[in-house]
């Protein structure tokens, strides 16, 4: 391995020793096949047909996310979709539970940053009652005021019990400190306690009436039928959907903070430091997406990343290490995490920061970048055995308004990406400058050795301190 | 109701061909041209059970040590060299079994089934001290993150030291202390080696796209010559009654924000018929956001966030069946107790309707279809049940035995399993006063 990582945490044995295996010929594979079309009401359907084992997906993605969210009332669109279940018609929520239920499935929602889905899985034999059933509650929920007063109770819960677990608190409050704190990005797509505790049934009925209907819909159905079924089922349950609903106008999601920092949230006598170190990411749209993700896997993206292997298994400081972008419309994080044991997390930071500086001052050498790349594209078949899985890359796809061939080029795609194109990459979206780095932890430990880095001014906060419900 | 409710049973057929190889090894094959993928998986059966006193934790540790190379393989090359032939691995311990799988493109079968083998025959030519002490620090590590610093995290160490009598295999720490974990030595690691990781104490699954006999030529070429073991020290004794004899009430304050109640009842071990039993019961209390606990505690009382219920699937003694209730936050354990407690009265006083039956095997059967859609989930069920009932077959049994389940059964098994002298709550509530100093 290059760079600071360089104390050889992988020993090439095996490649010295010439006794591995050659690999048979390659076996050809193809994703599923992807049709699309139009219904007379406007409504987009996708259909993946994948008839290897009894079971079907049904997605209903709506161009409706958490970035929608009005201000003050971030949260809105995941209570919505949260809320869909709770009745339609006749049905109250616990009638429609059973319902699907005794159909061997279970309705889901959720709102993404970028769109809200609906989603469930059912075996072909009794996919007719199921996706009628999905189709009502889509459509024509009830949001019962008790009901939906019930899930905004659950989400705040949530957000109690969250101070008490490092791990969420550290993830949340990252983006808290990250974005300038009227951005959508700096408070959690289901909200905060602030935005969550206004939001009823009224805002929920309004938010479904405005943003759900055939213009804004993308129905997607893998697995086990047929196209000619698909289409028959669509327009069946959501041919006759007339609604003037329109996708919703993002607001100014990425705000950053400036320069570089640190805050610690204190948490006495814990035995871990929950450490996040990162900065603003780019959006989905950038045109280095491919370099960056094969950038960001030699980085912290793979077990065998620079990262990880400097802090797990050279220095074992932590059970794991990684780096990740979180791809959205707008730019996202781009985000280290790791726990480490307390007395060391100034020596972790130092080791990210170190990694960090190494990706941006040389090129990878051909053997990390075709680990990267390599794994990348022979593990694509392996991501999408299931149903739920190729119907989840279709919904991205459709959210990303990705090119028609992105699938089958996609391999190839990452196999292309030089050496030249990761550095690039590296330099021009990872930058040491603008890091921000948390801790959740304890001050009497960590405090003193963090100041002893000399990178950046440290502020300390209780863990029940929220930057963005000061606004 | 009976099995010929289940929709399409015989499409779930998973073909499987046996075979063993003169050292003991198990292999089980099962072809899926679906999709040009590959999945191995070994089953080792040694677990924590298998520890001797004052080296808890250390067959987990050992699976840690088991990546960190052997003869002709590099530490943590094995990672390497899966992930660049674009595959996927990783490895786990139970209480009474280990496991280590790769899924790989087709064209690599081989390269996954060398790597398995250099380390079940020549582990110890690469096991180092360094190794085994960094390994023991990221171990230490894992515990903390997974238990020590996480709200509840000690739940799953301190259930079954109350199920499970002191001296009883599934008693003890899985992740094993930190004392234990210091001590563990390189004799430990090579004396643990030659007795459990053995060609006849392991089943080897290939599911996916190969054909079955260039995969048995591979796997005689690199595991036939591994040599059988000298056998294994018995387990100690895992009979146990039927029942607890009472209900044992544990409570434990901890920085937590809401109490959390793990209601707990012996049952028979996996894989008994009464086993089914139990399942389908827990599946009628707590599977779905429809099943009782659910809709009760958390929809119509509002009592509690969450609650649902399960099972270790331990094949030995006696299995356990937890309900496990988080309230919401400000309701006192208590109040939730009591709330769990009335409903498991009421399955007990009028049992399960046909409709509640029903709904929960027709959420088995999906969850059955849905978590064998990956080749790497059903080597491992392969594997499991070889291991654990010397009968892979059983795997396509499994809908049917679930089938077979009576209300008449469940009732009876409401009855004598889910009284009072039958339970262990291990118990969470938030610390009250300020931590004294230490």
């Amino acid at each position: 391995m290059s760079g600071a990582s360089g104390g050889g945490a992988i020993e090439s044995r095996a490649v010295r020793s010439g006794r591995i295996p050659t690999p048979t010929a390659v076996r050809p594979y193809q994703f599923p096949t992807v049709h699309r079309v139009t219904l007379g009401n406007g409504l987009t359907l996708v259909v993946a047909p994948m008839p290897r084992l009894p079971i079907v997906t049904a997605f209903a993605l709506v161009n409706a996310g958490a970035s929608a969210d009005p201000a003050g009332r971030e949260g809105l669109a995941s209570l919505t979709a949260q809320s869909l279940d709770e009745g339609t018609g006749a049905l109250d929520g616990a009638a429609l539970t059973e319902r699907f239920e005794l159909l061997g499935t279970a309705f889901a929602a959720n709102a993404d940053w970028d769109s809200s889905v609906a989603r469930l899985t059912v075996t072909p034999a009794r996919l007719d009652a199921a996706f009628a059933l999905f189709a009502q509650v889509v459509r024509a929920p009830s949001f019962p005021d008790r009901d939906v007063d019930r899930k905004r109770d659950e989400r705040l819960d949530d957000l109690a019990q969250q101070l008490a677990e490092p791990h969420a608190l550290a993830d949340q409050r990252f983006t808290g400190f990250l974005y300038a704190p009227t951005a959508r990005y700096a408070r959690p797509g289901s909200g905060s306690t602030q935005s969550v505790t206004p939001l009823d049934a009224v805002a929920v009925r309004e938010f479904h009436a405005q943003h759900y209907g055939p213009a804004t819909t993308t129905l997607i159905l893998v697995g086990d039928l047929t196209l000619e079924r698909a289409v028959a089922l669509a327009e069946s349950r959501f041919g006759d959907w007339r609604t003037g609903a329109t996708a919703p106008v993002s607001r100014t999601v990425d705000v950053a903070v400036p320069g570089r920092r640190a805050v610690i949230l204190a948490k006495a006598d814990a035995p871990q430091s929950e450490l996040r170190v990162g900065h603003v990411g780019v959006p989905r749209s950038h045109p280095d997406y491919l370099a960056i993700v094969v950038m960001n896997a030699i980085l912290g993206g793979l077990f065998s990343s620079r990262i990880n292997l400097n802090l797990r298994e050279k220095h074992a400081f932590t059970y794991g290490a990684s780096s990740g972008y979180d791809w959205r419309r707008g730019a996202g994080p781009f985000v280290i995490s790791t726990a480490v044991k307390s007395d060391i997390t100034h020596r972790a930071v130092e080791e990210i920061l170190r990694e960090v500086d190494a990706m941006r001052a040389a090129p990878p050498s051909h053997d990390e970048l075709t680990l990267a790349t390599d794994y990348l594209a022979g593990v694509f078949p392996i991501r999408y055995e299931s149903t739920s899985a190729v119907a989840g890359a279709i919904a991205g796809a459709e959210m990303f308004g990705l090119p028609p061939d992105w699938f089958a080029t996609y391999r190839d795609s990452i196999q292309a990406i030089t050496p030249a194109q990761v550095y690039a990459a590296a330099v021009a979206h990872v930058d040491p400058s603008r890091l921000l780095v948390l801790a959740v932890g304890d001050p009497a430990v960590i405090t003193a050795p963090l100041e002893g880095l000399g990178i950046a001014s440290i502020v300390t906060h209780p863990t029940t301190y929220d930057p963005t419900e000061l606004v | 109701m009976t099995p010929a409710t289940l929709s399409t049973p015989s499409a779930l057929h998973i073909p499987i061909v046996e075979h063993t190889l003169a050292n003991g090894l198990r292999v089980i094959l099962s072809e899926d041209h679906a999709t040009p993928i590959v999945a191995v998986n070994l089953w080792y059966h040694v677990g924590s059970a298998n520890e001797r006193e004052g080296r808890t934790g250390f067959a987990h540790l050992f699976e840690h040590m088991l990546f960190q190379g052997s003869e002709h393989v590099g530490a943590n090359e094995h990672f390497e060299l899966v992930q660049r032939a674009g595959g996927t691995l990783n490895g786990s311990t139970w209480l009474d079994r280990t496991n280590y799988y790769e899924t790989v493109p087709a064209h690599q079968l081989e390269l996954a089934l060398w790597l398995e083998a250099d380390r079940m025959g020549r582990l110890l030519p690469a096991m180092t001290q360094e190794k085994l002490d960094t390994q023991r620090d990221v171990v230490k590590n894992e515990r903390r993150q997974t238990m020590d610093n996480q709200p509840y995290g000690t739940w799953w160490e301190k259930l079954p030291a109350l199920c499970y009598p002191p001296d009883h295999p599934f008693h003890h720490s899985l992740i094993g202390s930190m004392e234990d974990l210091s001590a563990a030595s390189l004799e430990d690691i090579a004396e643990f080696f030659r007795t459990y990781y053995t060609p006849d104490n392991a089943v080897l699954s290939i599911v996916g796209d190969f054909e079955p006999a260039a995969a048995m030529a591979m796997v005689e070429k690199h595991f036939g010559g591994i040599a059988r073991g000298a056998g294994k020290p018995p387990l100690r004794p895992v009979e146990l009654p039927p029942r607890f004899g009472g209900w044992h009430r544990e409570v434990v304050e901890d920085e937590v924000a809401t109490a959390r109640t793990f209601l707990t009842f012996r049952i028979p071990p996996f894989g008994a018929d009464g086993w089914y039993v139990a399942s389908l019961l827990g599946a009628v209390l707590g599977m779905g956001e429809g099943a009782r606990l659910p809709r009760a505690l958390v929809r119509e009382q509002m009592v509690a966030a969450d609650a649902g219920a399960y099972t270790f699937e331990l094949p030995k003694g006696a299995d356990l069946l937890i309900c496990d209730v988080t309230a919401r936050p400000g309701v006192p354990l208590a109040i939730a107790m009591d709330a769990l407690v009335a409903e498991i009265e009421r399955i007990r006083r009028d049992g399960v309707t046909p409709a509640e039956r029903e709904r929960a095997l027709a959420l088995a059967e999906s969850s059955w279809v849905i978590g064998l859609q990956s080749a790497g989930a059903r080597a491992d069920k392969l594997s499991q049940f070889a291991t654990y009932f010397d009968n892979p077959h059983r795997v396509n049994e499994e809908l049917a035995r679930y089938g077979a389940v009576t209300l008449d059964d469940l009732q009876r098994m409401a009855q004598e399993l889910l009284g009072e002298d039958n339970r262990v709550s291990l118990s969470y509530v938030p610390r009250v006063a300020v931590p004294e100093a230490a």
